[in-house]
């Protein structure tokens, strides 16, 4: 008779259990006193319903929220295709002893081929106190698509596959609403500081402003890795979110009347096709050779929107804007949804980062349609103060939230491709901020200055 | 008689009328997709459709005629 280490929760006793129901009648009594002892230990107990006993009141939390997300895009209509798949993945990561994702990251080492020889040696793990971990399904979606962009980037080829382009062309003044939606990044910036985050931590806080996953994901990754975790789930967080956040202060920031005045499209001149063409390779050559930084973002976006202007590849575009887009989105909200562990989530810093970010997204929004307002003082054509809130990266929702609003004020109101517009430079512009703070704290820190203590 | 343009550039999903049905100023008629957002189109004016010029799952803008009331 074999009895396994019960306090191994993963496989002991279950090791047990098993042992119990092989047991033959010829066994001796000792053997099942020795049995009947250890089921009847708290210990084994403990274990053998871990999936409750491991539950926490953060467990609870958690798990309420990814609920709340559910019902949000399911029932409500707001961003189904990214809240219900995030809600779905916070429930499961929030489940005790799934090991599905193991979060926050810096705590664990996985269990690869490579590293098990290294344990082998007796070098692993790196980290003291890390625990060496097999791969859960999730951690296999977060390594594959989220700790290297490259979901985000293969969702902006579908998304640039997506994008006409014209409406921003054939009115490239509302690109100045693009620059006014920055300055979340800038306000979350000052408060941060004023808080008292360290410099560089501050700077990753800030572009969560510009509420670009993507782009926070990198400057974290480049001047605090500690904070990435909490920096990308807020992020990505907040881009979901955009659907709730920003209609009250929409709302709150005009009239009525201002909400339904009609945009057409007709009184825009069309451009032409060469134009299309050109767009994406002259943005794509002149953003980058400004940004470097920008290229995965923007590169892949204009690839994407090459690729449907071209007008030579339909079958790719195809595949861009439906099964690519489609996939990515699925994994993206999933394995975000399940970095959203208690652990992680609820810490003060967290709240801190998240409460900022709050702060920036109704910053940027008020500021963009006061933006708008202002150019309309100016302006010999008036334009819809909604789109002036979509000067923000959350790419293509934040149009999709001016549309609805100006629908809702006036059935005959139909703003989504003017707001794209602005959408769009509002994207340009967050990478564009963003590379601009990589140079000035790169120039700073090659003259000695200290960024790391306020 | 009155034209019902797409308005904007998108995938027509489905016409939600038929010919002869009676519409209201600003009932839905078709539905459209646009950068992954279902977009009702609705009347522009009261009437009753006449004629459906546009298929479901073609692309249109501006310049297509979806259909026409009377």
């Amino acid at each position: 008779m074999f009895f396994a280490d019960y306090n191994d929760h993963q496989y002991g006793n279950w090791l047990v259990v098993i042992q119990i129901f092989m047991l033959d009648e010829g066994s001796g009594n000792n053997e099942m006193e020795a049995i009947m002892a250890v089921i009847t230990n708290n210990d084994f107990l403990y274990n053998v319903f871990g999936g409750f006993t491991h539950f926490t009141w953060q467990s609870a939390v958690m798990i309420l929220i990814g609920c709340t997300l559910i019902y949000l895009g399911a029932a409500k209509d707001y961003e189904p295709l990214l809240l219900v798949p995030i809600g779905f993945g916070c429930i499961l990561a929030n489940l005790p002893l799934t090991e599905l994702i193991h979060v926050p990251r810096d705590g664990y080492v996985f269990n690869h081929s490579i590293q098990e020889a290294l344990g082998e040696a007796g070098l692993m793990p790196f980290v003291e106190g890390a625990r060496v971990v097999n791969e859960g399904i999730l951690d296999v979606l977060y390594n594959a698509g989220i700790a290297n962009e490259l979901f985000p980037c293969l969702l902006f080829i579908g998304i640039g596959a997506m994008t006409d382009f014209g409406p921003l062309l054939q009115n490239p003044r509302v690109m100045l609403l693009g620059g006014a939606g920055q300055f979340g990044i800038f306000l979350t910036l000052m408060l941060a500081l004023a808080i008292g985050y360290d410099k560089l931590e501050a700077i990753c806080i800030a572009i969560i402003g510009a509420c670009d996953g993507p782009t926070s994901i990198f400057i974290t990754s480049m001047f605090n890795p500690a904070l990435l975790g909490p920096i990308s789930v807020a992020a990505y967080s907040y881009m979901s979110l955009v659907p709730l956040i920003q209609p009250p202060v929409m709302k709150l920031c005009t009239t009525k009347n201002e909400r339904e005045f009609v945009m057409s499209y007709e009184m825009l001149t069309p451009v032409t096709q060469r134009t299309k063409i050109l767009f994406p390779i002259v943005v794509t050559i002149v953003t980058l050779l400004i940004a470097p930084s920008g290229g995965a973002l923007m590169g892949t976006l204009m690839f994407g929107n090459f690729l449907r202007e071209c007008g030579a590849v339909g079958r790719l575009v195809q595949a861009a804007e439906n099964e690519i887009a489609n996939i990515t989105t699925l994994f993206l909200g999933l394995t975000v949804g399940a970095t959203m562990t208690g652990e992680v989530f609820l810490t003060a810093k967290t709240l801190g980062i998240f409460a900022l970010g709050f702060i920036a997204i109704c910053g940027d929004t008020a500021f963009g349609v006061f933006g708008a307002k202002l150019m309309n003082l100016f302006s010999k054509h008036k334009i819809n103060p909604l789109i002036g809130a979509s000067g923000i990266s959350a790419f293509p929702m934040s149009a999709r939230v001016a549309q609805k609003v100006g629908n809702e004020a006036n059935p005959q109101n139909y703003l989504l491709m003017h707001a794209m517009g602005v959408n769009t430079s509002g994207q340009i512009g967050s990478v564009l901020t963003a590379s601009v703070m990589i140079a000035i704290i790169g120039a700073l820190q090659t003259m000695g200055v200290d960024l790391t203590i306020n | 008689m009155a034209n019902v343009n797409a308005p904007m550039a998108g995938k027509l999903l489905s016409v939600d009328v038929k010919v002869g049905d009676t519409v209201k100023k600003n009932d839905p008629v078709a539905t459209l997709e646009a950068m992954k957002m279902q977009i009702k189109v609705f009347a522009p004016a009261d009437g009753k459709v006449a004629e459906i010029k546009a298929e479901a799952g073609a692309n249109i803008d501006p310049s297509v005629v979806i259909m026409t009331l009377e």
